[in-house]
C-alpha cells in the first residue's frame, strides 16, 4: 500500500457549549485522496467537530495540523486559506444573489463575473455538475442549491472538502449523481469528509470510517473490511438488541381517517399527494420515508397547522360519529373536544418555548382553561413537578428555561406534556432524534403505554429498525405519496427501504385499509 | 417660469441634505445595520463643521484662505460623524447592543450635541459676536459653477449650486455602483442579507459592518454640513435642521434601498417640503403637503411588503446583530 | 513557510447563566462610570467643581417642593409611556411609534376640548376626551399591527413614518384652528377650564402620578400573569409555537398594539388635558423615543422602569439647572443623557457575554516548551516534504 499522507490531523479537540460537552479529546486524521465517513448518531458531535475545522467554532482546547503544520483556524477565512471548505447542512447561501455571485463570495480582487462564470463552467465540466450561474438562489431546488455550495467550495480550490449530511435532502438519483462527483474529486486528489449516519452510504462511497459517540472519538475502520453490524456497534456503543415490546392492539377502532389529502407548500411544490390512510385506536401506525418527503406537512395538516389543497381528515368517536378536522386550527380542534397531541420535530421552535420555564411550558396547551382573566399557575406547576419526577428530567429546577436543558430532557418535557392531557390521538415526529439510548427507550415505553390505553398513535421515525419493532402497521411515504402500508410484524427492512425510495405499488404486497 | 426655476432650485437645495442622509443610511442598512441615529449624526456632522469654521473665522482677522475655509469645516464634520459612527459601531457590532435603542440614544445625544454647542459655542470660546453666523466661510460653500449665470434657465436649474450638492449626487451614484458592481459591494450586501453565509465564505463580517456604518455616518454627516454651510448660508439656529434626518430614513424605504433613485426622490421630497413657499395655497394645505412624503413612504413600504418580491425587501438581517457561535 | 496569523487570546463566549446580583452590579457599575464621566465633562464645561455640580443637579430636580412635584410628574409621564410600549416589546414588536400614538391621543383630547368644551357639560366633555384620545392612539397602534399581521410589514419603519404623519396632522390641526398669525394654540379654555382634567388632593400633578402607579402595577400583572399576556409572550418567543397551540398570532399582534397605542393615547390625554392644556407638535418632547430606551433598559419590567425613568428625569432637570446657572444651552442634559445611555447599552454586553481568555493556550505553551525538542523535529520533517 502506498504511503498515506496526512492532510489534516486533529488532536485532543474539546469543545463545550455551556454545560453541554460537544466534543471531548477527539483525535481525527484525514489522508490525502481519500473519502472518509464521519459516522455517529445525531448529537454525537460530528458537525461540531467539522465546524471547528472549517472555522465556525473555535475549540476550547486541542491542536489542529494541516499538512503536518500546526495551525490556528479562527475563522472560515483561515480555513479556506488552508484549503479546507465545508458544505453545511443548512446551506450558507444568500437568497437574493445569483449562483455566480454566491460562488465568488469572499474572494479577493476585482469583481469580474464573466471570468468567474468561465471558471464555474470549467469546474462543472471537470466534475460533472450542472449549474446556471445567473439563477437566483431563491428560485432553486434543494439539490441545485447543494450543487452551488459544492461548486463554491471547489472554486476556492480547496483540497479538503467536508460535506455535512449531504444526502439527507436528496432523492436517490441525486444522491447517485453526488457520489459520482465525489469519486471524480477523489480521483483528482482531494480529500473528502462526509458526515452521515446512513450505513449504506458509508459502504458505498467511503474508504475509511471514523466513528464518534456522544462527543468522543471511538475509532476508525477500513470500509472494505467492516460490516454494518460492526459499525453500528461502535456507533451505538453496545451490541444493539433492539427489544421494544409490541403487544397486539386491543380492540382497535378507526379513530382518524385521512382521505385524498393534497398539500402544496408556499413555493407551489406539491408536498403531499393524494394520501389516504386510517389510524386505529390502540395501535401504533409507523410512518417511514426519507426525510422531507411529506411527513412534516402530513402531521401538521392533521394537527390543523397546515392548509391543504384538498382532501379530508375525519376524527371518529367511539360511537362512530365523525368530525371533519380540515379547516380547524389547533384551538378549534381542542375546543371541539378532540384530544389530539402532537410532538413536533422542531421541539424548541414549535413544541416548546425555549426561553420559558418548565411550568410556563406546561401551560401552553391548557392556559385558556377557566373563565378568569389571569392564568392559573398552580396546576401547570403540579404537572411540571409530576413530569420531572416520573420521567426523571434532569433540571436545576422548575424555573429553568427549557432551552438550557439537554436534548433528551427537553424531549421528556415535551412528550410528558403532550401525554399529560389524556390524548385520544398522539402524533410524534422523530421522537427520539438526538436522544441517548436510555432516553429513547423511555420514550418508546411512554408511547407503548399510550397505545395500551387505547390511544391512536402515529409514529414518524427515521430508524427503520425501530419502526419495524414498534409499529403495528407502517405507512411508507415516497416523495409525498403513499407507496404502501405494510404489517410491521411480517415485513422486513429491505421491503420498506425499497418502498421508501421508489413507488412500486404494483409490485408490492400491501394491505389497503 | 422664474417661479418654477426658483422652486426647482429650492427643491434641490432641500433635497441634497436628504440625499446625503439617504445614501449614508442605505450603505449602513445594506450591511444589516438599521441606524436610527442618522438624525443625530447629521446634527453632529453639521455642528462639527460649524465649530471648525467658527474657530477658524474667529482666529483669522483678514482674508480667509479659500482652501482652509472649505477644508476645515469638511474635515471637522467628517471627524465628528466618524466618531459618532465608531460609537454606534462599537456598541452594535462589537458589543452587539440592540440597534434600535442604540440608534435612538445616538439621536438623543447628537441633537443635544448640536443644540448645546449651537447655544453655547459663543460663550464657550468667549467670542465677541452675538450669534453664530459664518457668512465668510459659507461664501466658499455657496459658490456656484462659473458660468451658471450665463446659460439662462439651464444654468439656473443645473449649475447654480455649491460644490457639496454635486458631491452629494456623485456620492449617491458612486455608492450605487459600488454596491451593485464591485466586490466590496457584493460583500456588503451578503453581510446584510446573511452574515452567517458571508462569514462562512470568509468575509470579515465585523470589518464590513464597521466600514459600511462608519462611512455611512460620515456621508450622512456631510448632509448636515451642506444644509448649514450652503443652504442656509452659515447661520445656525437650534433645531433648525428639524426632522430632516428622519425624512432621510423614510427616503431609504421610499427608494427601496437604491441610492441612485434617491437622487430624484430626494428632490421630490425636498420639493414637497417647500411647495408652499412657491405656490401659496394657504397654511392649512401646506401642512397636508408636508405630510405627503411620509404617507407615500408608508404606502411604498406596505405595498412592497404586500407584493413580497424578494429584491424589494429590506436586507434580510436588518436590525439583527451577528454572533458567530450563536447556537 | 507562512507566518502564523493572529493568535486569538481573547474569545467571546455567550454567558449561560448570570446571577441577579452580578447583573445588577454590572448595570450599577456602568451607571456609576457614566456619572463620573458626566461629572468630569460638566466640570470641564462649566468650571464648577464636581461637588458643586452634584448639588446643582440635586437642586434642579428636588430643590423645592414645586420642583419635586414636577420631577415626579415628569417621571410619571415617562414611566407611563415606557409601560405603554412594553406589551409590544414583549411581543418583539418594535413599536417606535410611541411619539405618534401620544400625539394622536393629544390631538383627540384637544379637538374635543376646543370644539365641545364650552357647549357640553364638563362630565360629557371629559368622557368624550377620554374616548377620542384612546381611540386615536389605538388607531395609530392598529395600523402598523394589521400591516405586520397581514403582510409582515417592517414595524420599525412603519411606526416611524406614522410618527411624522401624526406630527403633521397636529400641525395641520393647529393652523386650521389658528389660521393666521402665530400658529400657536394658547392655553385651551383658559377661562372656563372646560375639559381640564380634575386636580386630585389639591394638586394638579396628582392625577398623572396616580394613573402611573395604577398602570405600572396593572401592566406588570397583565403581561406576566394574564392569559393575554401569556399569549403575547409566546408570540414574541416563537410564532410557530403560538400557532401550534392555536394562538391566533395576527390577532394577538393587533390586540396588543391596540392596547399599547391606547395607553399612549391616554398619555396624550394627560399631556393635553392635565399637564399643558394646549397642544403643539412637540408636546411629547421626544419622550416616545426616550421611553423605548427606558423600557429596554429595565428589561421590560415595569417596576424597574420606575428608577430608570427617575434617573433620566433627574439627569435632565439637573443638567438644565446646571446649564442655565452658567448660561449654557439646556441641551446639555441630552448630551449627558446620551452618555449614560451609551454606557448602559454597552454594559448589556457584559451581561450576555463573557470574555474568555485562553488559559489552556498558555498551558499548551508551557507544555510545548517542555517538549520543544520534539516539536522542532516534527517541523524539520515538514520541511522535507
Amino acid at each position: 500500500m502506498e504511503k498515506r499522507i496526512e492532510a489534516v490531523k486533529m488532536q485532543k479537540i474539546t469543545k463545550n457549549f455551556g454545560q453541554v460537552v460537544a466534543n471531548k479529546d477527539v483525535n481525527l486524521t484525514v489522508y490525502k485522496g481519500e473519502i472518509l465517513s464521519l459516522l455517529g448518531e445525531n448529537g454525537s458531535g460530528k458537525t461540531t467537530l467539522m465546524n471547528m475545522l472549517s472555522g465556525i467554532y473555535f475549540p476550547d482546547s486541542g491542536e489542529i495540523f494541516v499538512n503536518g503544520r500546526e495551525v490556528t483556524i479562527g475563522s472560515p477565512k483561515d480555513a479556506f486559506d488552508l484549503g479546507i471548505g465545508m458544505v453545511h447542512q443548512h446551506f450558507k447561501l444568500v437568497d437574493v444573489l445569483t449562483a455566480a455571485e454566491n460562488i465568488i463570495l469572499g474572494q479577493k480582487g476585482k469583481l469580474d463575473l464573466r471570468a468567474a462564470k468561465e471558471k464555474i463552467a470549467e469546474i462543472c465540466n471537470r466534475y460533472g455538475f450542472v449549474v446556471d450561474p445567473d439563477k437566483k438562489i431563491y428560485n432553486m431546488s434543494v439539490s441545485e442549491k447543494q450543487t452551488v455550495e459544492i461548486v463554491k467550495v471547489l472554486y476556492r480550490g480547496v483540497d479538503i472538502l467536508i460535506l455535512d449530511e449531504p444526502t439527507a435532502v436528496l432523492t436517490p438519483q441525486e444522491t447517485e449523481k453526488l457520489f459520482h462527483v465525489m469519486r471524480n474529486m477523489k480521483a483528482d486528489g482531494k480529500s473528502i469528509v462526509i458526515i452521515t449516519h446512513k450505513l449504506n452510504e458509508v459502504q458505498e462511497i467511503s474508504d475509511r470510517v471514523a466513528i464518534l459517540r456522544s462527543g468522543e472519538y471511538i475509532g476508525e475502520l477500513i470500509t472494505a473490511k467492516t460490516n454494518p453490524q460492526e459499525m453500528t456497534n461502535m456507533m451505538v456503543g453496545r451490541q444493539v438488541v433492539l427489544n421494544i415490546e409490541r403487544e397486539e392492539p386491543v380492540n382497535p377502532k378507526p379513530r382518524i381517517r385521512v382521505e385524498g389529502l393534497n398539500i402544496v407548500d408556499i413555493e407551489g411544490i406539491s408536498k403531499v399527494k393524494d394520501v389516504s390512510f386510517t389510524m386505529n385506536s390502540g395501535e401504533i401506525l409507523g410512518v417511514a420515508g426519507i426525510s422531507g418527503c411529506g411527513q412534516k406537512e402530513l402531521l401538521e395538516a392533521i394537527a390543523g397547522l397546515q392548509p391543504v389543497v384538498s382532501g379530508s381528515v375525519k376524527y371518529i368517536e367511539d360511537d362512530g360519529t365523525e368530525a371533519e378536522l380540515i379547516g380547524m386550527d389547533p384551538r378549534k380542534i381542542q375546543e371541539k373536544g378532540v384530544a389530539l397531541s402532537f410532538v413536533p420535530e422542531d421541539r424548541l421552535g414549535m413544541g416548546l418555548v425555549g426561553n420559558m420555564d418548565i411550568t410556563d411550558n406546561m401551560m401552553l396547551r391548557t392556559f385558556r382553561e377557566g373563565k378568569k382573566l389571569f392564568t392559573d399557575k398552580r396546576k401547570p406547576a403540579e404537572t411540571a413537578k409530576d413530569i420531572v419526577d416520573t420521567l426523571k428530567v434532569k433540571t436545576p429546577g422548575l424555573e429553568t428555561p427549557v432551552r438550557k436543558l439537554s436534548g433528551g430532557n427537553v424531549q421528556k418535557v415535551l412528550v410528558g406534556r403532550e401525554i399529560s392531557n389524556a390524548p385520544k390521538v398522539l402524533m410524534t415526529a422523530y421522537a427520539v432524534r438526538g436522544l441517548d439510548i436510555n432516553s429513547s427507550y423511555l420514550i418508546y415505553d411512554l408511547i407503548n403505554e399510550q397505545k395500551r390505553e387505547g390511544v391512536a398513535v402515529l409514529f414518524v421515525g427515521e430508524d427503520l429498525d425501530v419502526l419495524l419493532q414498534i409499529s403495528d402497521r407502517i405507512l411508507v411515504l415516497c416523495d409525498g405519496e403513499v407507496s404502501g402500508i405494510v404489517d410491521g410484524r411480517t415485513t422486513d427492512k429491505n421491503t420498506v427501504g425499497l418502498m421508501m425510495t421508489s413507488l412500486q405499488k404494483s409490485d408490492q404486497v400491501y394491505e389497503k385499509i | 417660469m422664474v417661479g418654477i426655476i426658483a422652486f426647482i432650485q429650492g427643491a434641490i437645495g432641500q433635497g441634497i441634505p436628504l440625499l446625503y442622509g439617504c445614501t449614508g443610511e442605505i450603505l449602513s442598512e445594506k450591511s444589516g445595520n438599521l441606524n436610527l441615529g442618522i438624525p443625530g449624526i447629521m446634527y453632529v456632522g453639521a455642528m462639527s463643521g460649524v465649530i471648525g469654521s467658527f474657530v477658524y473665522e474667529n482666529s483669522v482677522a483678514g482674508e480667509l484662505n479659500p482652501f482652509l475655509a472649505v477644508a476645515i469645516p469638511i474635515l471637522c464634520s467628517l471627524l465628528g460623524s466618524m466618531i459618532m459612527g465608531l460609537i454606534y459601531g462599537f456598541l452594535t457590532i462589537t458589543l452587539r447592543a440592540n440597534q434600535n435603542v442604540t440608534g435612538l440614544a445616538m439621536t438623543t445625544f447628537g441633537v443635544g450635541f448640536g443644540n448645546f454647542f449651537g447655544g453655547s459655542l459663543i460663550k464657550l470660546v468667549d467670542a465677541q459676536v452675538s450669534s453664530i453666523s459664518l457668512s465668510r466661510t459659507s461664501s466658499f460653500f455657496t459658490k456656484t459653477l462659473p458660468f451658471s449665470g450665463k446659460l439662462g434657465w439651464f444654468g439656473d436649474v443645473f449649475l447654480s449650486y455649491g460644490f457639496l450638492a454635486y458631491v452629494g449626487i456623485i456620492l449617491a451614484i458612486v455608492v450605487a455602483v459600488v454596491l451593485k458592481k464591485s466586490r466590496v459591494g457584493l460583500h456588503i450586501r451578503a453581510v446584510g442579507e446573511s452574515p452567517t453565509t458571508a462569514d462562512a465564505a470568509g468575509i470579515n463580517v465585523t470589518k464590513y459592518k464597521y466600514f459600511s456604518t462608519v462611512l455611512g455616518c460620515m456621508i450622512a454627516g456631510l448632509g448636515g454640513l451642506y444644509y448649514i454651510m450652503d443652504y442656509i448660508k452659515g447661520v445656525w439656529s437650534n433645531d433648525g435642521f428639524g426632522d430632516r434626518g428622519w425624512l432621510a430614513i423614510a427616503l431609504v424605504i421610499f427608494t427601496i434601498w437604491r441610492p441612485a433613485v434617491g437622487i430624484i426622490a430626494s428632490f421630490f421630497f425636498g420639493g414637497l417640503y417647500i411647495l408652499y413657499i412657491h405656490f401659496p395655497m394657504g397654511m392649512v394645505m401646506n401642512e397636508i403637503v408636508k405630510m405627503i412624503p411620509y404617507v407615500v413612504t408608508l404606502v411604498v413600504l406596505i405595498i412592497t411588503s404586500m407584493r413580497n418580491k424578494r429584491e424589494n425587501q429590506p436586507p434580510a438581517s436588518l436590525g439583527l446583530n451577528y454572533f458567530r457561535e450563536e447556537r | 513557510m507562512k507566518k502564523k496569523k493572529h493568535e486569538k487570546l481573547f474569545h467571546m463566549v455567550k454567558r449561560d447563566d448570570i446571577s441577579t446580583s452580578v447583573r445588577v452590579a454590572i448595570k450599577l457599575g456602568a451607571i456609576v462610570i457614566a456619572l463620573v464621566l458626566c461629572a468630569v465633562i460638566t466640570t470641564v464645561a462649566t468650571g464648577y467643581n464636581p461637588v458643586e455640580v452634584f448639588f446643582s443637579f440635586i437642586d434642579g430636580a428636588f430643590g423645592s417642593s414645586r420642583k419635586i412635584w414636577i420631577t415626579m410628574q415628569d417621571t410619571a409621564i415617562l414611566l407611563l409611556i415606557s409601560i405603554a410600549l412594553t406589551p409590544a416589546f414583549r411581543m418583539r414588536f418594535w413599536n417606535i411609534g410611541g411619539e405618534g400614538q401620544i400625539l394622536m391621543g393629544g390631538l383627540g383630547a384637544a379637538f374635543v376640548m376646543m370644539n365641545f368644551g364650552e357647549s357640553l357639560p364638563s362630565g360629557v366633555v371629559m368622557l368624550l376626551m377620554i374616548v377620542s384620545s384612546i381611540f386615536l392612539g389605538a388607531l395609530w397602534g392598529f395600523i402598523p399591527a394589521i400591516c405586520k399581521a397581514k403582510w409582515n410589514t417592517n414595524e420599525t419603519l412603519s411606526t416611524l413614518m406614522l410618527n411624522y404623519i401624526a406630527t403633521q396632522l397636529v400641525a395641520f390641526f393647529i393652523v386650521y384652528k389658528v389660521p393666521s398669525g402665530s400658529a400657536v394654540i394658547g392655553i385651551i379654555n383658559q377661562k372656563t377650564r372646560a375639559g381640564w382634567m380634575p386636580e386630585l388632593f389639591g394638586s394638579k400633578y396628582m392625577l398623572t402620578i396616580l394613573i402611573a402607579v395604577i398602570l405600572t402595577i396593572s401592566l406588570y400583572f397583565y403581561v406576566n400573569n394574564s392569559k393575554q399576556g401569556y399569549e403575547l409572550r409566546v408570540v414574541g418567543e416563537s410564532e410557530k409555537t403560538a400557532q401550534y397551540v392555536g394562538i391566533k398570532v395576527g390577532w394577538v399582534i393587533v390586540r396588543t398594539m391596540i392596547i399599547s397605542g391606547a395607553l399612549c393615547g391616554l398619555v396624550g390625554l394627560l399631556l393635553v388635558g392635565s399637564k399643558d392644556h394646549t397642544i403643539t407638535t412637540t408636546i411629547t418632547r421626544g419622550l416616545g423615543f426616550t421611553a423605548i430606551m427606558v423600557s429596554w433598559m429595565a428589561k421590560f419590567n415595569p417596576f424597574i422602569m420606575i428608577p430608570a425613568s427617575l434617573l433620566i428625569v433627574f439627569m435632565n432637570k439637573g443638567a438644565n439647572n446646571m446649564a442655565s446657572a452658567v448660561g449654557l444651552n439646556e441641551s446639555f442634559g441630552e448630551i449627558l443623557l446620551g452618555i449614560i445611555l451609551f454606557f448602559i447599552i454597552g454594559s448589556e454586553f457584559f451581561v450576555n457575554y463573557k470574555i474568555a481568555i485562553k488559559k489552556d493556550r498558555k498551558k499548551n505553551n508551557s507544555e510545548k516548551s517542555e517538549n520543544k525538542g520534539l516539536t522542532d523535529v516534527s517541523k524539520n520533517k515538514y520541511e522535507k516534504y
